[in-house]
């Protein structure tokens, strides 16, 4: 469906397509102005999703939801033509494929990655829904991101249907990960783990380590992080406990159905009143479910927000690798020292042993030294590097941070405006239903 | 006892019993409530003067109940609230159980003013005009020893109760399991209200918690957290108004089917005496020829007014009971669609706070 897609949908500015993939050019690319981020050159939607089955990696047959992705170059939706939309269909493998490439490529990017695994039936309409829904906001926001957008694997992801897992295992990004050690997270006992795609060669570290020197920016964002993952999760779990209440006053009054109906049986001139108020009543009662239902959505929107301090762990992780990195160093220092000039600083076993016992061959010791002194050297390249690094991390996650919490800012605005406007259907729905009971009664 | 012509109060050209005025304060032992009776002296000629005010207590409601019971068996005499209330349960000196018995008082007497038979009965007046009932009540205790010895019925067996009273009987069998049903939903309801309620005040503190982290969402946030605040005052008020005005109704209700069956009980056993009489007196006749007595003829006037005066009941009964379970109901929808209008407001205008910033950021962004 999308094969020639790719030339008409994505945008003629070649500029994009010459920036590479991998994240240390990137740099430039923070500079880049809101304006030729893709999701102004792009109009994307989810628009659907179907069910569909086939045979999986271990050729057993297996149902699965798939989405529609549609895109319109945003000038013709702008000129008034109305173009039928490019489109093609992803698995939510392949969205999560795409996600994990692009929080590997990508390490300082703290925002666009928070998304939630819902775990649920997945099969169960309303699961599949909120599903789009969460999936089409999650390329909405990494098209909205001035560096993320400009990405050819997500271009290719948006455009072209065959292929594209092939191309992303090709950038070589799962190597990468390797080295970039992804966490495990248990914290957050109600929460699915974030773990990284299948691939048993990634290494863990637990979410344990501690930093000694952090950065004070980052200690700030650190913290303002933890806050907001408290509240929201505090905030999500208060309003589920009050849908669970509010749906028990609604079907309770689904009794009043049944006894009114059983009253207007005894009953003469106040038996059609009464009757007709009880199917009123047991409307009242039903009405909770679209209402909760459309709750979640909100509640959805509130859950991404969970995510976010895990990802800040990755800079905690550079800091941890510098720090361990220095301490590295000196210690080799502190052995060639040793074994230089005979002077012990510092307690060790080795050195202990070595007064008790004798110390070794000059010839060993000569070997010795000299590889402690290329190692040292290496050491050297490795602590500076890892210096840089880590204040690249910083400033490039303190940028993003404050992007991020102006998008957040946005965000969570819309989101308490919809849930207002959620509560008013509510009300408005309320007093429908009374009203209507109410004539009834009027009429006894 | 013939039946009275109806005079309802009103039809005459009077005025009908005022309301009763506010009660005593609570801190006041026992309970009053001040009996107000405005009326124009000249078409009202049992009552002497243009106005009265006297003080009751619960007793002498009791007491009234009784004297009307026992000088017309044949009427259906309105139920009083519960005489005895749990101390513990129930705090007998807080407003609202004070407010809840006035209203049901308040609704015993103006029943009863309104019949167009009890309306007239000389206890009624004493009710209303005695300035000190406890004298009447003295005396009142004496004749009613004498009265009560002849409404003995020697518990007389009835054979057949008319197809027309079995309905009445049945009717109220299956109304007051209703009205059971209803009383248990509505416990029900405020229940769960009341946990939601604990569940929501907690939600907003949440907002409220929120506020500090935040710079721009501080507004949004905080007025999320008062629409909150809001709600739950609305819901509070609901609730209040449920237990207050809705269960009262509901339970005298029950009170009055009770009564109401006591009295085909009593049309039932003085069917039943006279069906045993004429039989003893047909046999005798059978044997010597003697007249019918005239206990018996009496006896058979009484069953026949005893029917007609139920029947008469029931029906303004029926009535009575339509209008009252009309307001009752559409007071309880009346009071829902307040609940969730107060929380519409609210939720509007913060739509308007939150939207009015949104554009503003607009705007400004395009400057």
């Amino acid at each position: 469906m999308a094969e020639d897609g790719r030339d008409e949908s994505v945008a003629t500015d070649d500029e994009s397509d010459n920036t590479a993939a991998d994240g240390s050019n990137s740099l430039n690319n923070t500079m880049v102005e809101e304006g030729s981020t893709l999701v102004r050159r792009m109009e994307i939607c989810v628009a659907e999703a179907e069910k569909r089955s086939g045979k999986n990696a271990v050729n057993m047959q297996e149902t699965f939801t798939v989405y529609l992705i549609e895109t319109r170059p945003m000038d013709a939706v702008a000129e008034g033509r109305n173009p039928a939309p490019d489109s093609l269909w992803r698995r939510y493998s392949e969205f999560e494929l795409l996600r994990n490439y692009l929080l590997v490529t990508y390490p300082y990017i703290v925002a666009e990655f928070v998304w939630h695994k819902l775990s649920a039936d997945n099969m169960d309409p309303d699961f599949v829904e909120r599903r789009r829904i969460g999936l089409e906001n999650f390329l909405l926001r990494v098209a909205s991101h001035p560096v993320l957008s400009n990405d050819k694997i997500l271009h290719h992801f948006l455009t072209e249907e065959h292929g594209w897992k092939e191309v992303v295992y090709e950038t070589g990004f799962q190597a990468k990960a390797m080295l970039t050690h992804i966490l495990v997270f248990t914290k957050l006992d109600q929460l699915p783990m974030l773990l990284f795609q299948a691939d048993s060669r990634i290494r863990a570290l637990s979410a344990t380590f501690r930093v000694r020197n952090p950065d004070k920016r980052f200690m700030e964002m650190k913290h303002y992080s933890d806050e907001l993952q408290s509240h929201t999760s505090q905030l999500l779990r208060a309003r589920a406990r009050v849908a669970d209440r509010l749906y028990g006053v609604y079907k309770v009054h689904g009794n009043y159905g049944r006894v009114f109906s059983e009253w207007s049986a005894i009953e003469k001139e106040m038996g059609d009143g009464l009757q007709s108020a009880g199917h009123h009543m047991d409307a009242y009662a039903a009405s909770i479910d679209d209402i909760l239902e459309e709750e979640e959505h909100y509640a959805d929107q509130l859950k991404e927000y969970l995510f976010y301090a895990e990802a800040l762990r990755k800079h905690e992780l550079t800091q941890f690798e510098f720090e361990m990195a220095s301490q590295d160093l000196i210690s080799k220092k502190q052995q060639h020292e040793e074994l230089t000039t005979g002077i012990v600083r510092t307690f060790s076993f080795k050195g202990m042993t070595n007064k008790l016992f004798g110390q070794e061959a000059p010839v060993q010791r000569e070997a010795r030294i000299k590889l402690l002194e290329e190692l040292i050297a290496e050491g050297e390249d490795s602590v500076k590097e890892k210096r840089v690094e880590c204040k690249e991390h910083v400033e490039r996650a303190w940028v993003d941070m404050q992007r991020f919490k102006e998008q957040k800012d946005k965000d969570l605005r819309e989101a308490l405006i919809n849930y207002a406007v959620m509560q008013i259907s509510m009300c408005k729905k309320g007093i429908q239903m009374w009203s209507n009971a109410k004539e009834c009664f009027l009429k006894m | 006892m013939s039946v009275g012509t109806p005079r309802g109060l009103a039809s005459s050209g009077q005025k009908p019993i005022a309301e009763i005025l506010h009660p005593l304060s609570a801190a006041e032992e026992p309970l009053s409530v001040t009996v107000n009776l405005g009326g124009d002296k000249t078409t009202r000629v049992e009552f002497d003067l243009p106005e009265y005010c006297v003080r009751r207590r619960y007793q002498d409601f009791d007491w009234l109940r009784i004297k009307l019971e026992d000088s017309q068996p044949t009427h259906l005499i309105p139920p009083l609230p519960e005489k005895f209330v749990m101390k513990g349960v129930v705090d007998r000196f807080s407003e609202e159980f004070v407010e809840t018995r006035m209203k049901a008082l308040d609704k015993f007497l103006k029943r009863i003013a309104d019949h167009p038979v009890l309306s007239f009965n000389p206890h009624l007046n004493a009710f209303l005009t005695a300035k000190d009932l406890n004298k009447r009540q003295v005396l009142a205790l004496l004749t009613k020893v004498g009265e009560s010895v002849k409404h003995v019925a020697g518990g007389y067996k009835l054979r057949a109760r008319p197809a027309e009273f079995c309905a009445m009987g049945e009717y109220l069998d299956t109304f007051t399991q209703k009205l059971g049903t209803i009383d248990r939903i509505a416990q029900r309801i405020l229940k769960e209200q009341s946990e939601y309620l604990t569940e929501l005040r907690e939600y907003g503190t949440v907002y409220s918690s929120w506020v500090g982290l935040e710079e721009e969402l501080r507004r949004p946030l905080e007025g999320v957290a008062g629409c909150v605040t809001t709600c739950c005052a609305a819901l509070e008020d609901l609730g209040e108004n449920m237990s207050q005005d809705f269960l009262p109704v509901l339970r005298e209700y029950v009170l009055y089917v009770e009564s109401m069956k006591n009295v085909l009980r009593k049309r039932d056993q003085s069917q039943a005496e006279y069906e045993a009489r004429l039989e003893a007196a047909i046999l005798r006749k059978q044997e010597d020829r003697t007249p019918m007595p005239v206990e018996v003829e009496k006896c058979q006037d009484k069953v026949e007014c005893f029917n007609a005066d139920l029947k008469a009941d029931w029906e303004r009964w029926q009535s009575n009971k339509r209008q009252d379970f009309k307001q009752l109901l559409t007071g309880m929808a009346d009071k829902n669609i307040n609940h969730y209008e107060k929380c519409q407001v609210a939720w509007e205008s913060l739509i308007t706070l939150l939207q009015d910033k949104q554009t503003e950021d607009k705007t400004s962004e395009t400057n």
